[in-house]
């Protein structure tokens, strides 16, 4: 697969809105791979943490709207704890959600939930649920 | 005035330096707006007033226009103020005569807007005209020199410094703290990237300094105190006892033999056991036994004396005690090394934990022929052949979040050694290395890393390992390797951590005791980064090897060689010549109230208690002006920066 780098207007957009929606400065991955080597969701993924972070470096929205990595992560900062740069992985993950879900397809709607389930499951829960996983 | 009474003549010369002044100031206008001032005979601008042509404009113009006084507008004085003061020397001017005004450093380079810098650069050049017409001419102060030299710290860097000095002719006091020389080279088993055996390559060098007949080698020693300046040093060494007589021991080991204290050995880094009274080494420099007082069963009030018994020379003296010795020397080279970033720092790995993960130190013991397993490569929790070890890069180094942000420079050519050993060993064990970058910047270092992967067969993992647990008796890596995106995971018999270096224990202490200082990660710090290598920034101090940064062993002996070419330069010039720029002591204001006397950091000031006033060692003066500016009285004034010239470059400064 051959992929075309042109950095143009809408990409660089894309980069710089991660970067504050998240407050990190994803330019300062070096790509060692600790975040994927520690993640415990990582069995799942379909791309690692570290390549979604290079993904972002490259400015490659479409690739990540189709990821279900950026899903899978549960936000449990292991990552950034062991991050040598100190980027906090999980946020940039958010930010990323954040910003492509509009874009993207649904991942859960409200008939998936089991009806004996409904009535116990915090509210919060359903919010958060429909937060990270429908546009 | 000049020295006739009249009225000094000024000349200011404004550069362009390329674009670097010229882009941000407008040098034409600086030079038009000086000719205008008053006492200003003088004003051009050239494009690069360091050049020949630029300085012989300078000469010239000084000769032509009879300039009393020189004004320089361009980088700083760091930079070129020599250059320029030799120019109008050739006119018969003193060199306190050239004043440098930095519209570089200070105005081109940090500002954005061309008309205020232009302002700011004039308002400067103003100011040196206001300093310049007060300038006296000094004289410089001389002082003997001390062709005696030390040096601190008996490893490679070390050796080679104290070696290349006394060769050059000059007497070396060689000081170090353990019980023999040889440093971390000696331990290590083969040396990247041509494999020669360390301790062959080494021990000639060992043999050299118990031999030469200008060294004068003081193992077991540690540096107590210093003063002095540079040139003249008093050095206070303390002196270790170390129970056993140098001289008389034979090194036949029956006092070994007999000693019943066991402790693990510092020289295998714990991986065997040693006696309390040891040999560190076979090839230890000075050949003698050492008794540890620390391990020893006591000297007092009950002795077990088992090993003077067994002494047939009577070489142990158990009344030996500590001694301070004191030395006169002219330099003092830094070489203090140093060690490995503690495994305990990086607790994910389980290096604490678990006998069968090591560090770089560790694995070069059990690959060394003179190690505690002879040479063959074993685990250390059970002795068996591993049949797998997994290498971790980078453990420690790049980490600035949670660890060291510099690249140790050595573990990427150490890991590929330590591979392609372990494969010489073990041909048919598998060698895994996880690295995030491999950096090869050596010569022949590439070809080296190449052959370990291509004929050592050796798989680069690039990614960084997470986690490190135990299974059985094998031992759990989970890793990544980034480039094919997948988390690795896999069993091993041992694992190899990379660890970053850090500076020498008690590196601290001992730059508190020299007064020299070091960067923010501990590293000594060298007076220019480029330009300035192997200086400190301290006259008199100089600094070789690991103590300055991570480095390997043909770095470290070029660095060390570097530095005693400084140290034989410093000793080859007949007087040293001191900065007469100092602050002296008005004798008919000064009060004696000695608030200059506790602000001085070089402790050059002193009260005269029958005169009633402060005195001043003019050597030991580096003219800081701290007192200066504590002075009540105005009695203490810097030579050529009074506080009348002061006050004059305020208000030229301030002046719209």
């Amino acid at each position: 697969m051959r992929i075309k780098l042109k950095f143009e207007e809408n990409e660089k957009k894309f980069i710089d809105r991660v970067n504050e929606l998240s407050g990190e400065n994803i330019y300062s991955c070096y790509q060692c791979g600790c975040c994927s080597s520690g993640c415990p969701f990582v069995f799942e993924m379909d791309i690692l943490p570290n390549q979604i972070i290079r993904l972002v470096q490259m400015g490659r929205e479409e690739e990540l709207i189709g990821s279900k990595a950026l899903f899978l992560c549960a936000s449990c900062f292991t990552c950034q704890s062991r991050c040598p740069k100190g980027i906090n992985i999980a946020n940039v993950a958010e930010a990323v959600r954040h910003l492509i879900e509009p874009k993207g397809k649904d991942y859960f709607g409200p008939q998936e939930i089991p009806v004996e389930l409904a009535d116990e499951l915090p509210q919060q829960a359903l919010v958060a649920v429909y937060r990270k996983f429908s546009k | 005035m000049n020295s006739n009474g009249k009225k000094k003549r000024i000349g200011v010369f404004v550069c362009h330096c390329g674009v670097n002044i010229a882009a941000m100031v407008d040098v034409k206008r600086v030079a038009e707006e000086m000719e205008k001032y008053p006492g200003v005979a003088f004003s051009t601008d050239y494009i690069y007033m360091c050049s020949d042509p630029g300085q012989q404009l300078i000469l010239d113009k000084a000769i032509e226009e009879k300039l009393d006084a020189v004004i320089v507008a361009c980088c700083s004085p760091t930079l070129h103020e020599i250059t320029f003061q030799n120019a109008v020397k050739l006119a018969g001017l003193s060199a306190f005569q050239v004043e440098i005004a930095n519209i570089r450093e200070q105005v081109s380079w940090v500002h954005t807007d061309r008309e205020e810098a232009t302002l700011k650069a004039i308002r400067i050049v103003r100011s040196l005209v206001e300093k310049i017409r007060f300038n006296k001419n000094l004289e410089p102060i001389e002082v003997d020199v001390t062709r005696r030299a030390m040096v601190i710290g008996a490893g490679i860097s070390g050796i080679q410094a104290a070696l290349d000095i006394a060769d050059q002719g000059y007497e070396v006091l060689l000081v170090e703290k353990e019980a023999s020389i040889g440093g971390h080279m000696i331990q290590l088993s083969e040396t990247f990237p041509t494999l020669d055996c360390s301790q062959c390559i080494m021990t000639p060098k060992m043999v050299e300094i118990s031999r030469h007949p200008n060294i004068k080698l003081m193992t077991y020693h540690e540096v107590e105190s210093i003063s002095g300046f540079v040139g003249n040093f008093t050095v206070r060494i303390k002196k270790k006892p170390r129970y056993v007589d140098e001289v008389a021991c034979t090194m036949c080991g029956d006092c070994e033999e007999v000693c019943p204290e066991v402790v693990p050995d510092e020289f295998n880094l714990g991986l065997s056991y040693r006696k309390a009274i040891y040999l560190p080494f076979p090839q230890a420099i000075p050949g003698t036994y050492t008794l540890d007082i620390d391990s020893c069963l006591g000297l007092w009030p009950i002795r077990c004396s088992a090993c003077r018994d067994a002494c047939e020379v009577n070489a142990i003296d158990f009344d030996q005690k500590e001694e301070i010795i004191e030395e006169k020397v002219g330099a003092i080279t830094v070489c203090t090394g140093y060690d490995l970033y503690s495994m305990k720092s990086l607790g994910e790995f389980g290096g604490e934990k678990y006998e069968d993960v090591v560090d770089g130190l560790e694995f070069e013991r059990i690959l060394s022929a003179s190690g505690p397993t002879g040479g063959k490569v074993c685990r250390p929790s059970d002795g068996k052949v591993p049949k797998s070890i997994v290498f971790i890069q980078c453990c420690g180094s790049r980490d600035p979040e949670n660890h060291k942000s510099y690249c140790s420079r050595i573990c990427c050519m150490y890991t590929a050694k330590h591979a392609m050993l372990y494969k010489h060993h073990v041909p048919d064990g598998q060698a895994t290395v996880f690295y995030i970058d491999v950096r090869t910047g050596g010569k022949r270092f590439e070809e080296f890393y190449q052959r370990t992967v291509e004929e050592g067969e050796v798989l680069y993992l690039r990614g960084k390992v997470s986690k490190v647990y135990k299974e059985g008796d094998k031992i759990i890596v989970h890793g990544s390797d980034t480039l094919t995106g997948r988390k690795v995971e896999m069993e091993a018999d041992m694992v190899v951590l990379a660890m970053a270096m850090e500076k020498k224990e008690g590196t601290e202490e001992l730059l508190r005791k020299l007064n020299i200082s070091a960067d923010t990660d501990g590293w000594l710090a060298e007076a220019h980064p480029k330009l300035k290598p192997v200086e400190s920034i301290n006259a008199g101090f100089f600094l070789a090897g690991c103590a300055h940064g991570p480095k390997d062993i043909p770095d470290t002996v070029a660095q060390a060689s570097a530095a005693a070419a400084k140290v034989g330069a410093l000793f080859a010039k007949e007087k040293l010549q001191h900065d007469p720029a100092i602050v002296p002591v008005n004798e008919e204001l000064c009060s004696g109230c000695e608030i200059c006397v506790n602000v001085c950091p070089y402790d050059a000031r002193e009260l005269d208690s029958e005169k009633g006033i402060v005195i001043v060692n003019e050597v030991l003066c580096e003219g800081c002006g701290a007192c200066a500016a504590a002075c009540p009285s105005g009695a203490a004034q810097k030579r050529n920066q009074t506080d009348n010239q002061i006050f004059s470059m305020l208000s030229a400064i301030l002046k719209i």
